[in-house]
């Protein structure tokens, strides 16, 4: 059964990334928009580039996976294409985890286009790779379940979106991209630590500043347990749609 | 004869309301079986359930041997289902759509490419391999869709719908391969608005009204067991444009219809209507081109078992 579900996961990863992801619109959500969003901070207050470097990766792997997962999954259901994966002889769990790894995969080839980018226009390079690769996989299925979430809540294409950016856009205010979280007040400073993003931006800062303030060991249990909280309700909503 | 489909009792409630109520069916290996019902009956949910994609409320079945709540994901390795609306992915191509199907259900990748080459001929559509599935026609995509059903050669496939909103000629060919899978051994599970076909293509029939059956057998079986109402069938020539109206008039007769083939004639009597057929020639000074009687059919059955007109039924398909 084990071999029928991976097999089948595999499938679902490599037509989605054909069918949706490596399209113009999947790209240019993923890419475009951090990098504006950065971009305009940056113009504004032309500081160290380098410390806006972790806030574009965190928003890459945010909007990449994001952008088409909140998507993808509500336009199979209302067209019928979820109904002839849930016919295949593989389980729910294993249709829904085909789907948030083919959001992770995606989001895994833009931010690595990202960060290829950042080596080479700044020079950077002072990571530490055994903190910012779990953190980054982590973050990836984190948001990709945020998004199959989104998608399985909402009957309708619009509102996925809607519901997502409800979703992220406090999260790209509040979470330290452009402001540490430890210099905000305390009221937002306890939303920001509820909120998933908190810990992408902690665990890039830690591994591209090796600065020694993060805590990347935290950052990667508090994001497991998020990839849960979000991964369960998503398979119950599911299951429910067909009940 | 081992049963394809075997269920006793089955059930399915949504809050208060009943979409299916305490079904029970046997479906022998090898037949054609048509699941026949106006819209809401329950067609649509019992086939979900059967498929493992709706969890029966009430009551067992088994497909293939395998139980529906503890071992369907054992029996989609052996059915293959196709649904009523044609979904696969826009984006992908013909001969991608198929093989994506194939690796989805274990097919090794080489026999899964052949296999896929293998449908594409036998629905004719070897020349749209490369083409993308947006881009092929209602007809064509209706026919990728049946065979995206079989890449993993399923000894039993759930038909829902096949031929609705195709046109006569595409709809002729894809009853002439579900014919063809069929005497190849494969068990068909029809569900149909076109009774023509369900008459044509199934060994056994069962009629759904309001989430139960209310007949079941052969198509003969069915025919004989309604009380037709006597009719025959008349065309003149030249045709009044009146006749009909002028007919409806006489004693004999209950009602007169326009069909292609001329004006059907029903009433208690059949002498007393071929009689009135002749008479009413002679008075008009017309000939007759043809006349037949008119024996009981599988629409005859429906109208009396389901109290729906079969015109109605279509009309609520949007079908022909």
């Amino acid at each position: 059964m084990w071999r029928d579900n991976l097999r089948g996961i595999l499938c679902i990863i490599l037509k989605d990334m054909k069918a949706y992801y490596l399209k113009p619109p999947a790209i240019s959500w993923g890419v475009l928009l951090p990098a504006a969003l950065v971009l305009a901070f940056y113009l504004r207050d032309r500081g160290d580039v380098e410390e806006l470097v972790p806030g574009l990766i965190a928003l890459t792997v945010l909007f990449s996976t994001t952008a088409m997962e909140a998507v993808v999954i509500n336009f199979e259901l209302r067209i019928g294409a979820m109904e002839r994966l849930l016919l295949a002889p593989i389980s729910l769990w294993a249709v829904l985890m085909g789907k948030v790894l083919g959001g992770s995969v995606f989001g895994l080839i833009v931010v690595s286009a990202v960060g290829a980018g950042c080596v080479v226009g700044f020079g950077l390079f002072q990571s530490s790779l055994p903190y910012l690769i779990p953190v980054i996989l982590l973050s990836l299925v984190v948001f990709s379940a945020l998004g199959a979430l989104v998608s399985v809540s909402v009957k309708e294409v619009f509102e996925a979106q809607t519901l997502a950016n409800f979703a992220r856009f406090p999260m790209i205010f509040l979470c330290g991209v452009f402001t540490p979280v430890g210099d905000m007040p305390a009221v937002l400073r306890h939303i920001a630590y509820a909120l998933p993003l908190t810990y992408t931006v902690d665990g890039a800062k830690y591994a591209l500043a090796a600065d020694g303030g993060g805590s990347p060991v935290r950052d990667v249990i508090v994001l497991a347990a998020f990839a849960l909280v979000l991964l369960l309700p998503a398979v119950r909503m599911l299951q429910r749609r067909f009940e | 004869m081992t049963s394809a489909i075997q269920a006793s009792g089955l059930r399915k409630h949504y809050g208060t309301l009943a979409a299916v109520d305490g079904i029970d069916l046997s479906v022998k290996e090898g037949d054609v079986f048509g699941f026949l019902g106006p819209n809401g009956a329950g067609k649509t949910t019992t086939i979900r359930m059967l498929t493992g994609l709706a969890r029966p409320t009430a009551g067992s079945a088994s497909v293939l041997g395998y139980d529906v709540r503890s071992e369907v994901v054992k029996a989609k390795k052996a059915f293959g289902v196709v649904p009523e609306s044609s979904n696969l992915y826009d984006e992908l191509t013909a001969l991608e759509n198929l093989v994506f199907m194939g690796r989805l259900y274990g097919v090794p990748r080489q026999q899964c490419l052949r296999r896929a080459e293998e449908l594409l001929a036998l629905f004719r559509l070897s020349e749209k391999r490369d083409t993308r599935f947006a881009s092929l026609s209602r007809g064509m995509k209706r026919a990728l869709t049946i065979a995206a059903a079989l890449v993993h050669q399923p000894r039993l496939l759930f038909l829902d719908e096949p031929t609705v909103g195709l046109d006569v000629l595409n709809a002729r060919q894809l009853r002439a391969v579900v014919g063809q899978l069929n005497r190849a051994g494969t068990t068909i599970f029809l569900t149909t608005h076109y009774l023509e076909e369900a008459d044509a293509l199934c060994d056994q029939i069962a009629i759904l009204k309001q989430g139960r059956i209310v007949a079941s057998g052969t198509p003969a079986e069915l025919k004989a067991s309604v009380e037709a109402e006597p009719a025959c069938t008349v065309r003149f020539s030249p045709m009044p444009q009146d006749a009909a109206a002028e007919l409806t008039q006489r004693e004999c007769v209950r009602e007169v219809q326009v069909t292609a083939q001329g004006l059907r004639l029903r009433g208690p009597s059949l002498p007393r209507l071929t009689k009135l057929a002749y008479s009413y020639a002679q008075e008009k000074a017309l000939q007759i081109e043809f006349i037949s009687s008119h024996e009981a059919s599988l629409e005859d059955a429906f109208v009396q078992l389901t109290g729906l007109s079969p015109d109605a039924m279509l009309a609520e398909k949007g079908g022909g």
